[in-house]
């Protein structure tokens, strides 16, 4: 098992993301992050997928979306093609007794504190998945009361886009 | 000019070149009923007696033509009632628009009555589909609906219309037909690949499907295997493509196929697979399938290479054009010693060949054979029949074997006789078991209304042959559920009941004198044949099994 992020770009209309997700579902792939959002144009949305699996079927699967005819193109983005993002909102249980130690680790990883009450704190970091992993890996020490995180938005390196590409 | 979305409907279909249309009336597409009443002397409406029949009817009627086959049935049931027909066109590639109708707009989302959200459920088993939103996107929707159909791999497309869209007014301008899209041919390193491939054979075998049927590439296809002296086979959905009696032609291959194709497939040392997908049926057990052959793969879709068993070249292309670029670069050999195979596995053949006389399965479609003309479409079931007649039916011009391959689909037949027989103009024929016709065996009521000559061939033997034989075989001789014959169904009264005429039959005598006179009449004609409910489809790859493990007698 490998974890892929596919971005994939397409017509912007209703129904476009059902079509797109449910050959994840006909393939038993299970996605672990999605985001979507409009681009640079208003026609096309451009959809961030992340999933388990393995290599063929995971051709098998672009193969099977690029027959899409909402589909424009598909991306497949790794560390070395691509910079990407994700942002994570997580809760903390606020008690003087671990108080000081959780804001040591949210300065050291540069997170914002978004809102701060008498029980809890939550905290916004953006950052790369890993790093975000890393930092709920350590708040694992005191009590998450709540995470939610975006999933991955990404971008080709350099002055390529997800446009130029139009066949795999 | 200013038209409703109904005659807008209708209008496109003629323009895009639709002459038939199959389907039902309903609540929410009556509208376009009206509008096929006002148009009815430039395109004709089959009421079928069911929504499926409808499908299966415009599904046979393209496969027989090539043409884009057009349903209609409004929302709801009748929309629902289509889903196994669009399903069956998209497992084995038919160009098919279904256009549904659907309750107003403003309703949608409400539960309202005969509400269903079809493109939704058709998301999965349609190539693509729309939902009509407006009335000024009706016309370009079904155009494009029109090439999606056609273009590439064919499949079924499905329109949703609400039922306001089909009342509101809008300019209408006529257009020509949309082409498909423009065919390509692989890239010439890729040809040049494959041909060094090829040239390097000792043992090729040429194995096409329906793609070659759809690329219309026979002629290529027999010159390539006539350069390279290769054997020729073909999966179920390729038989008709080529004549049946071609001397390179051994067959249909796999899990009921014949044994010399199956077996020249598993031991040649180059499978040139052309317009086929390599399924479960085709391949038994993938590990042990063909090991010794490098596979050439040539299809429209990309998606098909390597798929389910590794392709040393795939060539994601049209594959006349690909052939046309490929057969200057290919070396002319004769290949004694391969040869010399194929006449033995030939001769192996006839050894296991079934040479009992009387009313056997065989014996009853070879009987059926001297009555086919060669423009005469024969129509399936799913079951042991289908097999038998994909084993013994002999063919000589491509689109005239109408069976359901990839879905699989009990009481396609009928209907698909129906829209074959339209499509020739001439009389077809329905091969059938009475498992099979029992599902839907309404479309009676539709051969006789519409007076659609069908020669119906019930190869009746009281039992659900095909799954019995897998009970036989693999489940203690547990017949669960698969005995008809408690059923009492008279099926010469039957087909009089419906307006049609009939005559049961015993014998090889019976049935010769059965089938003069259903050819002789113009009516629809039901011959129910009698043969023996212990009858085994042979030879027969167990499934997950490989060419070691073949069933080619009873008692194996």
């Amino acid at each position: 098992m490998e974890r892929y992020t596919i971005a994939v770009l397409v017509s912007n209309k209703f129904g476009v993301l059902n079509r797109v997700t449910s050959m994840f579902r006909r393939r038993q792939f299970n996605i672990s992050a999605l985001t979507v959002s409009e681009t640079e144009s208003a026609d096309t949305s451009r959809i961030t997928v992340t999933f388990d699996g393995e290599e063929l079927k995971k051709q098998q699967l672009i193969n099977q979306l690029y027959k899409l005819p909402d589909v424009c193109s598909i991306r497949e983005l790794t560390t070395e093609n691509s910079v990407s993002s994700e942002l994570l909102l997580i809760k903390m249980q606020n008690d003087p007794a671990t108080r000081d130690d959780i804001r040591t680790a949210a300065d050291a990883f540069g997170a914002k504190t978004m809102d701060y009450s008498r029980d809890s704190i939550v905290y916004l970091l953006t950052a790369e998945s890993r790093k975000i992993d890393d930092f709920i890996h350590l708040m694992l020490d005191y009590k998450i009361l709540e995470i939610c995180r975006t999933g991955i938005v990404s971008l080709e390196k350099g002055a390529d886009t997800i446009r130029q590409v139009t066949n795999l | 000019m200013l038209l409703s979305g109904a005659d807008i409907l209708v209008n496109t279909l003629i323009e895009q070149g639709c002459e038939v249309v199959f389907g039902y009336p309903g609540g929410q597409i009556l509208n376009v009923y009206d509008s096929l009443y006002l148009y009815q002397d430039k395109i004709r409406h089959v009421l079928t007696a069911h929504e499926q029949g409808a499908a299966h009817a415009a599904d046979g009627y393209a496969r027989a033509t090539g043409k884009v086959g057009v349903v209609i049935a409004t929302s709801g049931p009748g929309a629902t009632n289509l889903v196994t027909g669009i399903a069956n066109a998209y497992l084995d590639s038919i160009p098919m628009v279904a256009i549904t109708g659907n309750v107003m707009t403003s309703q949608i989302g409400s539960d309202s009555f005969q509400e269903i959200d079809i493109t939704g459920i058709t998301l999965p088993i349609t190539k693509h589909n729309y939902f009509v939103g407006a009335v000024e996107e009706l016309a370009d929707t079904v155009r494009e609906a029109f090439r999606l159909a056609k273009s590439g791999r064919p499949g079924p497309v499905l329109i949703d219309v609400p039922k306001d869209i089909q009342i509101a007014k809008c300019e209408y301008t006529p257009a020509a037909p949309v082409p498909a899209d423009e065919k390509f041919a692989a890239k010439e390193i890729r040809i040049q690949e494959a041909a060094t491939c090829i040239n390097a054979a000792e043992r090729p075998f040429v194995y096409f499907g329906g793609g070659l049927i759809a690329a219309e590439a026979q002629e290529e296809m027999l010159r390539l295997a006539d350069k390279i002296d290769a054997a020729i086979g073909c999966s179920m959905m390729g038989l008709s493509g080529i004549p049946t009696d071609h001397p390179r032609f051994l067959g249909m291959q796999g899990m009921h196929g014949h044994y010399a194709s199956s077996m020249a497939m598993h031991h040649a040392d180059c499978i040139i697979a052309l317009g086929g997908r390599f399924n479960d049926r085709v391949t038994g057990n993938r590990a042990k399938f063909a090991k010794k052959a490098k596979i050439v793969h040539i299809d429209i879709d990309g998606s098909e290479l390597s798929k389910t068993v590794p392709a040393a070249i795939g060539l994601r292309a049209d594959i006349k054009l690909t052939l046309q670029k490929l057969l200057p670069l290919i070396e002319e050999k004769k290949q004694e010693a391969w040869q010399h195979t194929i006449r033995t596995f030939r001769e192996e053949e006839k050894r296991f060949s079934d040479q009992r006389e009387g009313m056997t399965p065989k014996n009853a479609i070879s009987i059926l054979n001297r009555h086919l003309g060669e423009n005469t479409a024969v129509a399936t079931d799913v079951g042991q029949h289908q097999m038998w007649a994909a084993q013994n039916l002999v063919f000589r011009k491509p689109r005239r074997f109408i069976s359901s391959g990839g879905l699989g689909t009990m009481g396609f037949g009928l209907g698909a006789a129906i829209g074959s027989a339209i499509a020739t103009g001439e009389k077809s024929v329905l091969i059938t078991g009475d498992g099979s016709f029992g599902m839907c065996l309404n479309e009676l009521a539709t051969a006789v209304s519409s007076d659609t000559p069908v020669v119906i061939l019930i190869l009746n033997n009281g039992v659900l042959g095909m799954v019995r034989q897998w009970q036989t075989l693999f489940f203690d001789k547990h017949y669960s559920n698969t005995v008809l014959a408690d059923r009492k169904t008279d099926f010469v009264a039957l087909a009089k009941a419906f307006g049609a005429d009939g005559v049961r039959v015993q014998t090889p005598e019976e049935l010769e004198e059965a089938l003069t006179k259903a050819f002789d009449q113009s009516h629809v004609f039901v011959i129910d044949c009698i043969i023996d409910k212990d009858e085994f489809v042979l030879p027969m790859l167990p499934p997950g099994g490989s060419m070691d493990d073949m069933i080619v007698k009873v008692g194996d």
